[in-house]
């Protein structure tokens, strides 16, 4: 079936892209997952596959031209297909697109939130979803929206192993993998779903972002007394990650440096504290987020998470609940971590790595004490955040945990 | 058990069901005398003697004819076409006086017989010598297919043939013949609308039949294997009537399909198949239906041609990967 391929979203900030370099000419057969064409977006050159196989009927933009995101930049069709239906639909390269009519009009402060791989979603344009009958009585049975699915056949087509990779069904590759190593042998696992974006993200975030680390240490001698106060006094009981994702958000909003994404040409600060909070899964992780946390109390945030991590461990999230954040929180502390560093979720400016708190010698008022004290390091982006700022922003943080009643004003 | 070739296996079903039933006869071109163009009859005539066992002049409409009269009338005929090609001469015999008479006749008259021979390509037999005819003929209703794919099939699904109250297409496969398999100890039937797993497996079914599931299918399921892709591999073994709940439990467990058969594509028995799966399975399909079939043309002479033209390994292995969402 012909198909049009289209200008991908490569990154949450991303308007239009620039074709670097077309790997396939006019006329050459395409196999569905092979590389096709390099593409250069607002933070990374990237590589865009081929959803289809079929034969690289047409090139709408050549290689140096721009398109913005959704607009048709190439048609993959039979050999012999008649694709001149398309070619109406699609006017010839240079053109203007909605899409970047569109993203003008967005407001400053709004993070865009649709998936970021557009053309990996099931196919809404026409108000359907694409999904095979199967998938669709699976997605019914678990109470799932097809919308919210990223549908891995082709056009986006919603098949099984999309539902059942929600759903968990799927028994964790590693676990399965690992009972079953030969002592001094090995085994090659297949990458998850789940896996593979990881490892493309995290690729992405530690080559083209420039990483500094900046560590501070926190008594916790008030919020913990704090903590027992709160707890006393209602029937939820909040942990020390909701104090300090409240903590976190009231620091941003005083720190919108800190609070911001680069795109090249400008710095985007955000008037909002989106708080991602890493869950770990069996095979890997997902960071769902919390809006708004600016404007939320500690026991909206505890029962948001409480609820977000939930859905996170069995699948159920949707898209826009683990995407969108403008800074992540990573807690390694349940497991004795004294402290680590973390990488940038893109197109995050930060992410604060958080430690245990531990019982230890410290010196008050001239005396050795026995007090409690949690490390948090801080990884930034350099392009957008400095050394001083940093510092800056873990001493307000600091400062806040140290006097938790102000996160009750 | 004992291990016997196709043709062996069909010798022995007409064998036994004329020593059985003395209103059993064989007729058609070289049936006797020459013991039968592919040594099918061997043996017969010298064991029935030539009133059972007839040769025929080269005229399938006439002795068609005298067949389905004498079933009519009583008897139990199996008429030999030396190969179903030449049944296209004796279409109007069978069509419209083997599968109508119970029907125009009030229910007065049976039409107790069995058309047999080889079908399909053998090889470089060109165009008009070459052809899968079994869609032809499940399209009339009154007319039952038969098409085994082994020796135990051929013989346990001939004798029931023969014991049929009406008419029976039965097609055989000429390079088949000369194939051996076990077949069971003593007397024994296969009931007609009772297909075979031929292996069991996860996920993906595929349906196919006679020669190209021997030849064809089997290797590309083995290959498969080798890749870790567990196909489950039915043999409907009669075409009609077809052992529909086989394929639907085992496409409802593997929820894909794919249908690999030597006929032309359009109408063929593999479209059937899947319109009745698509409706009876609707909500348990993964992935569309995917059929292999010969290519749409009269099948070529030359060599490279007609392998390019039937279905082959490549093209089964590539419907497979292609209902999984491998490629």
């Amino acid at each position: 079936m012909a198909t049009k391929i289209l200008m991908p979203k490569l990154s949450d900030t991303m308007n239009e892209g620039i074709i670097l370099k077309w790997l396939k000419k006019e006329g050459e057969k395409v196999k569905q997952g092979e590389t096709l064409v390099e593409i250069e977006s607002d933070k990374a050159d990237m590589e865009l596959e081929a959803y289809d196989s079929g034969v690289l009927r047409k090139i709408l933009v050549p290689d140096g031209g721009k398109a913005g995101i959704g607009a048709p930049i190439g048609i993959i069709a039979g050999a012999n297909e008649d694709i001149t239906g398309l070619l109406i639909e699609a006017p010839l390269f240079p053109q203007k697109t909605e899409a970047i009519e569109a993203s003008k009009k967005e407001s400053p402060t709004s993070l865009p939130l649709s998936p970021s791989q557009p053309g990996t979603t099931a196919d809404v344009t026409d108000g359907s979803v694409k999904a095979s009958p199967l998938a669709k009585r699976l997605a019914l049975e678990n109470k799932i929206e097809l919308r919210s699915i990223t549908g891995s056949g082709p056009q986006g087509r919603v098949i099984k192993r999309d539902i059942e990779l929600l759903v968990g069904r799927e028994q964790p590759i590693s676990a399965k993998v690992l009972a079953s190593i030969i002592p001094g042998g090995h085994r090659d696992v297949e990458l998850s779903l789940i896996r593979k974006t990881i490892a493309k993200r995290m690729q992405e975030s530690k080559q083209t972002v420039p990483h500094f680390y900046v560590t501070v240490e926190i008594d916790m001698e008030p919020t913990i007394s704090f903590r027992e106060q709160f707890n006393s006094a209602t029937e939820t009981k909040i942990s020390f990650t909701d104090i300090l994702v409240k903590a976190v958000s009231s620091t941003l909003m005083q720190h919108p440096t800190i609070n911001a994404t680069y795109l090249g040409n400008t710095i985007r600060q955000f008037g909002e504290a989106h708080i991602a909070v890493a869950v770990a899964l069996d095979d890997g992780l997902v960071t769902p987020v919390m809006r708004n946390c600016e404007q939320k109390t500690i026991l909206q945030i505890n029962s948001e998470l409480h609820d977000l991590a939930e859905r996170a461990r069995s699948r159920k999230l949707k898209p826009e609940e683990y995407q969108g954040a403008t800074f992540t929180i990573s807690n390694l502390g349940m497991f004795g971590v004294e402290d680590f560093v973390a990488i940038i979720n893109p197109p995050e400016g930060a992410i604060l790595a958080v430690g245990s708190i531990v019982e230890k010698p410290v010196v008050k008022k001239g005396q050795i004490v026995i007090g409690h004290t949690m490390k948090v390091t801080l990884s930034s982006d350099h392009r957008i955040i400095d050394g001083a700022v940093a510092a800056r922003f873990l001493q307000d943080l600091k400062n806040l945990m140290e006097k938790p009643i102000a996160l009750m004003l | 058990m004992p291990v016997v070739s196709y043709r062996e296996a069909l010798n022995q079903a007409m064998d036994e069901e004329m020593a059985r039933d003395e209103r059993v006869f064989l007729m058609g071109e070289e049936v006797a005398q020459y013991n039968g163009a592919y040594k099918v009859s061997q043996g017969l005539l010298a064991k029935y003697g030539p009133k059972r066992i007839i040769d025929t002049p080269i005229a399938e409409a006439g002795f068609a004819g005298i067949g389905i009269g004498s079933a009519m009338v009583g008897l139990r005929p199996i008429v030999e076409f030396m190969s179903w090609n030449f049944s296209l001469v004796a279409f109007d015999q069978i069509v419209n006086n083997a599968a109508k008479m119970l029907s125009m006749s009030g229910g007065n008259f049976n039409v107790p017989i069995v058309f047999r021979g080889p079908g399909g390509a053998a090889h470089n037999l060109a165009a008009t010598h070459s052809q899968a005819l079994e869609s032809l003929y499940a399209h009339f209703p009154g007319l039952k297919v038969v098409m085994p794919s082994n020796p135990r099939d051929a013989k346990g699904l001939l004798k029931t043939a023969i014991r049929d109250n009406n008419p029976v297409i039965f097609i055989e496969s000429e390079v088949m013949y000369g194939e051996k398999g076990e077949i069971p100890e003593g007397e024994y039937t296969i009931p007609f609308g009772t297909g075979d797993i031929v292996r069991e497996g996860k996920d993906v079914t595929i349906v196919s039949w006679s020669k190209i599931l021997q030849h064809i299918t089997t290797k590309a399921v083995s290959r498969l294997a080798e890749e870790n892709i567990s196909v489950e591999l039915i043999d409907p073994r009669t075409i009609k009537p077809m052992d529909w709940e086989l394929i639907f439990n085992s496409v409802k467990k593997t929820n894909r399909l794919v249908i690999v058969e030597e006929g032309w594509p359009f109408a063929g028995v593999g479209a059937q198949i899947s319109h009745e799966v698509s409706n009876h399975c609707f909500d348990f399909l993964d992935a569309p239906i995917e059929r292999v079939t010969q290519e749409d043309v009269p099948l070529p002479y030359v060599h490279n041609l007609e392998v390019a033209s039937l279905p082959n390994i490549q093209k089964v292995i590539r419907a497979v990967r292609k209902v999984m969402y491998l490629d």
